[in-house]
């Protein structure tokens, strides 16, 4: 064992720094101990009982010490050089001047007291903290956007009743998508501002309704998600009530559309007399709901997304809402063999996929699904297709312990090879949905994937019809003519809307036979 | 209805932090939050939290309780006899820093220091019976807090003690605290041989008396302008005091010598106090238990009123839930150890100087004391970035204690266990580190952070009361 001991004559440091140094030279490889002091007696005294100093040393209270005990003669000359270095070490510039770094903002009292004007929080914690988040945001007297999901019903009713009180809304849980004063928010496309605004139970319905609206060349006043479970009987609508009436009293605001799956009857009895007091056209969409039964002078019913948006923009440029069916593009499929019959629909959006099973099964009858708007078309095995069927990969059974199918690909991918192994496959059918949150590149991802699947078929001198819609915007971050482009390229037949690519598809695989359905109804 | 549009949209982003960036592209303002699950993720909790923020009616209990606090004016009034001044202390008591605890739970040097006091009382004849007259149940233990009082470290009092006393000008209130007995082998840090005692019995025959008669000619004297003085002049008044003793010295050196004390006796009294650089924690401490207690039981209020160790565990009380202690194991502090001595010699944190950061002093003006800032990273910025990071927890600034690094803006003060628990920013304490045996003394310092059980606990209390 080595050791040393050197005085450094008049020379003062305060004790934290010289405990620094200490604890500092204690790393150096081989150092046993290490204690750099100020030589006064009581510091003396104690580093000759740890043992680290032999004999009288010539030193006083100002003089500085330090004292080492090391395995080898080169360590103690290593862990000397450093403490002279660092000794000698001018103070950090780090400057005092400069501005202490600011701590993080860690909940939202403390972003609402750093900026007293916040208006919304937008919560996409795990569901199990989503609701403590969210009671808070209301007690601080914020809207709340809640994009979680997995929060129980009660939960739902105690946080919008509490928003109601106190004069704020609720929009969601599991509300993916919302536009507010032309700001996107969570999974939302960059669509142009206007004077249509919309209330959605849905949010690939509101995302579908407004990239069409701006496909046809107007846009977006407010765009309110309340999240699936708004309309449900023990919720009431609470928040679609309030999207209507704050619609209604908005001055941007010229057109309203209401989008939901057909609501508890009495939460639409509700509903419709709200958007009857409201003195503007409201287009209502309750998917799959029997027109007759929303009644109104200002009420315009539709039978799907596409035929909303239509209407919206028909009602914005003063004119009556067409009640033709919307004609289809002008596609030419490929020759396909007698035994292939069948459409099946790869969607990651559910209410695409809801929309296209009520499509589809008019006009082809029965249609199979993972979700079926039917109890009697659920498929046994989800993993496997049968006759006509339609499948929403973004379903739980399908997300667990994966991204969703607009994020990640690969499962429907997968899922599109196997289909074209089928020989009873006419079409596959599929959505591609754009904007913030999804995908980067969509069509990079499906192109190959088809290519493959293309190939599979032609093994057994098959071909498959690949059918489509994008829905998203120019603006969109992906660009939607780039990715239509891509697709085309690829040799798949794109419609403008879900609806547009079902009518598709169904003309395909019926060989033009379809059943002609007359005037609103899908 | 408030509507959500027509006013400039401003979010803030809880969660998935990518949904910020296209607000701000659309030329919104938003805000990311640094979310974790509070409170470790303890979903009771998670839901008593959410009962508590914008609470209104425990927003005012706060209010309430702060300008309490804020109100108080300590004046150090005399020192005095254990025994004879606090409130219910009676004949074999010994009082303990920290939360309440049982004998043989203990930590070493409060073990150590206990039976000093019963050497030191004569109770017991040498250090094996003091110990098993300890053990024996025949002594009553009791937390300071429990008597108005507090203590460095261990914290121990004992009847004959001399003890700071303290009182509120404003309220009546009064609050007491032992002497400094300064460095080396001190009862504090659990010592408790010969010179240890008989330092002590110094400190009761001539130290007190002296100081006790100058405080007399004096007249009761202000603490919050020296404090503020102090603060001013580099201390924090918890792990830096130099200052501040010094300017109590000042304050009582020519009533010293007008007083009737030996000479000989002044100029020891005198040497005994210069020779302390932390001479003035003790009173500070008074100082600080005199604001809080004024804060004590305002129904609602989520205002801490005390945090403090007794080195096995960390205890705080909230004004709004009485009496009640919320605790957790008192963290071993990581902090900068003299030579010879690791993290693996120390005693858990350890006694009731955490008073001071309660308070809105110690860690919390920790931009005050440049001189200590190598505890908190070693640049004056750092010991800012502490302060301003405090400013989250807090209710309020105290206007009595300005620091010229806050462009003599208050320091902050009044935790609030809300606070601590949402926004998971744990109160930092500057403290001193007890070897874990009995009498080896201080062997560091540093800066620890107070546990979240105690908070987490704490809010689901007041949570719960919101029902009574």
């Amino acid at each position: 064992m080595e050791r040393t001991a050197q005085v450094i004559r008049n020379f003062y440091r305060d004790s934290v720094s010289l405990m620094q140094l200490s604890s500092a030279l204690a790393k150096v490889p081989g150092v046993r101990q290490a204690s750099a002091v100020m030589a006064s007696a009581a510091n003396l005294s104690l580093l000759r009982e740890a043992g680290m100093l032999d004999g009288e040393i010539a030193a006083g209270p100002n003089d500085l010490l330090i004292a080492l005990e090391a395995k080898t003669a080169s360590a103690l000359t290593a862990a000397m050089a450093q403490a002279q270095a660092a000794l000698r070490d001018e103070p950090r510039v780090t400057g005092t001047n400069g501005a202490a770094a600011a701590t993080a903002v860690r909940s939202i009292e403390m972003a609402v007291a750093a900026q007293t004007s916040a208006n919304l929080v937008l919560i996409s914690t795990p569901g199990e903290y989503a609701v403590a988040e969210a009671t808070k945001a209301l007690r601080l007297g914020l809207h709340v956007m809640l994009f979680s999901d997995n929060i129980a019903l009660e939960d739902e009713v105690a946080l919008k009743r509490f928003a109601r009180e106190r004069g704020l809304m609720v929009m969601g849980p599991d509300c993916g998508t919302a536009i507010i004063d032309g700001v996107p928010l969570a999974f939302a496309n960059v669509v142009r501002r206007g004077s249509i605004g919309c209330v959605a139970a849905s949010g690939t319905g509101l995302q579908q309704v407004t990239c069409l609206i701006d496909r046809l060349g107007l846009g977006i006043s407010q765009a309110i998600g309340t999240g699936g479970h708004d309309l449900h009987q023990a919720v009431g609508g609470i928040t679609m009530l309030a999207g209507i009436k704050a619609l209604g009293a908005d001055r941007d605001t010229e057109v309203l559309v209401l989008i939901s799956k057909p609501p508890a009857p009495e939460v639409a009895q509700a509903v419709l007399s709200a958007a009857r007091r409201v003195r503007k056209p409201v287009v209502v969409n309750f998917i799959g709901a029997d027109p007759a039964t929303i009644q109104g002078r200002n009420l315009f019913a539709v039978g799907t997304l596409e035929q909303a948006a239509h209407a919206a923009a028909a009602l914005v440029r003063g004119r009556q809402p067409s009640t033709r069916p919307l004609a289809s593009a002008r596609i030419t499929p490929p020759r396909l063999a007698a035994a292939q019959r069948y459409v099946r629909g790869l969607y990651s959006g559910g209410t695409f996929c809801y929309e296209a099973t009520l499509l589809l099964a008019a006009r082809l009858g029965q249609v199979w699904s993972n979700t079926p708007v039917r109890a009697d078309d659920a498929l046994a095995n989800v993993w496997k297709s049968r006759g006509h069927t339609v499948i929403d990969l973004g379903d739980d059974v399908f997300t667990r312990g994966r991204p969703h199918p607009m994020i990640d690909h690969r499962l429907r991918n997968e899922r599109i090879f196997a289909e074209a192994g089928d020989p009873e496959v006419a079409v596959i059918l599929l959505d591609i949905v754009l904007g913030h949150g999804a995908h980067a590149d969509p069509a990079a991802e499906i192109v190959p994937a088809i290519e493959r699947a293309r190939a599979r078929a032609a093994r057994h001198r098959r071909r498959i019809a690949f059918v489509g819609f994008v829905c998203g915007t120019p603006a969109d971050p992906q660009n939607l003519p780039r990715q239509e482009a891509a697709l085309r390229a690829a040799g798949v037949l794109l419609a403008a809307s879900n609806a547009g690519a079902v009518r598709m598809a169904a003309a395909i695989a019926a060989r033009g036979r379809v059943a002609r359905t007359s005037g609103r109804a899908p | 209805m408030t509507t959500l549009f027509g006013s400039e949209l401003n979010v803030v982003n809880v969660g998935i932090a990518s949904f910020a960036e296209p607000i701000a592209q659309a030329g919104a303002r938003v805000t990311q939050v640094e979310w974790q699950p509070p409170a470790q993720g303890d979903q009771a909790v998670v839901r008593d939290l959410a009962r508590l923020v914008g609470n209104g009616e425990v927003d005012a209990a706060n209010q309430q309780a702060f300008d309490a606090y804020a109100g108080v004016q300590p004046v150090l009034e005399g020192v005095g006899a254990a025994g004879e001044h606090i409130p219910g202390m009676g004949e074999r008591t010994i009082l303990h820093a920290g939360p309440p605890i049982v004998w043989k739970r203990m930590c070493g040097p409060m073990q150590g220091a206990i039976i000093g006091a019963i050497l030191y009382e004569g109770w017991a004849a040498d250090a094996a019976r003091a110990r098993s007259l300890a053990a024996s149940g025949e002594v009553r233990f009791a937390p300071c807090h429990h008597h108005d009082a507090v203590g460095p470290m261990a914290g121990i009092i004992s009847p004959s003690m001399p003890v700071w006393m303290v009182r509120n000008a404003s309220a009546e209130n009064r609050a007491f605290s032992n002497m400094n007995e300064g460095l080396g082998k001190v009862l504090r840090f659990g010592a408790n041989s010969p010179e240890v005692i008989a330092r002590l019995k110094w400190m009761q025959s001539t130290l007190a008396p002296a100081l006790h008669a100058a405080l007399k000619l004096t007249g009761p004297l202000e603490l919050k302008p020296l404090m503020a003085q102090a603060l001013h002049m580099g201390d924090e008044v918890h792990n830096r005091n130099a200052a501040a003793s010094g300017l109590l010295l000042k304050r009582l050196v020519s009533a010293l010598l007008k007083s009737a004390a030996p000479a000989a006796d002044i100029a020891a009294v005198v040497d005994f106090i210069a020779a302390n650089d932390h001479f003035f924690l003790n009173v500070s401490m008074a100082a600080c238990k005199a604001m809080l207690d004024c804060a004590r039981n305002v129904r609602r209020s989520s205002m801490v009123t005390a945090m403090c160790r007794n080195g096995v565990e960390f205890g705080i009380r909230l004004s709004g839930t009485g009496d009640t202690w919320f605790t957790a194991p008192a963290p071993v502090v990581d902090g900068l150890y003299f030579a010879g001595y690791s993290k693996a010699h120390a005693a858990g944190d350890l006694g009731d100087s955490a008073i001071t950061e309660t308070a809105g002093l110690g860690g919390f003006a920790m931009a005050a004391a440049p001189a200590i800032v190598k505890f908190v990273g070693g640049t004056a910025r750092d010991a800012l970035a502490h302060t301003l990071e405090m400013g989250h927890i807090t209710l309020g600034r105290n206007a009595a204690f300005t620091l010229p690094a806050l462009d003599f803006g208050g320091t902050p003060a009044g935790i609030d266990a809300r606070k601590v628990v949402d926004n998971g920013i744990l109160p930092v304490i500057n403290t001193g580190i007890a070897h874990r045996e009995a009498g080896v003394g201080q062997i560091g310092a540093g800066v620890t952070r107070a546990p979240m059980a105690c908070f987490a606990a704490a809010v689901s209390a007041l949570a719960r009361s919101l029902d009574d």
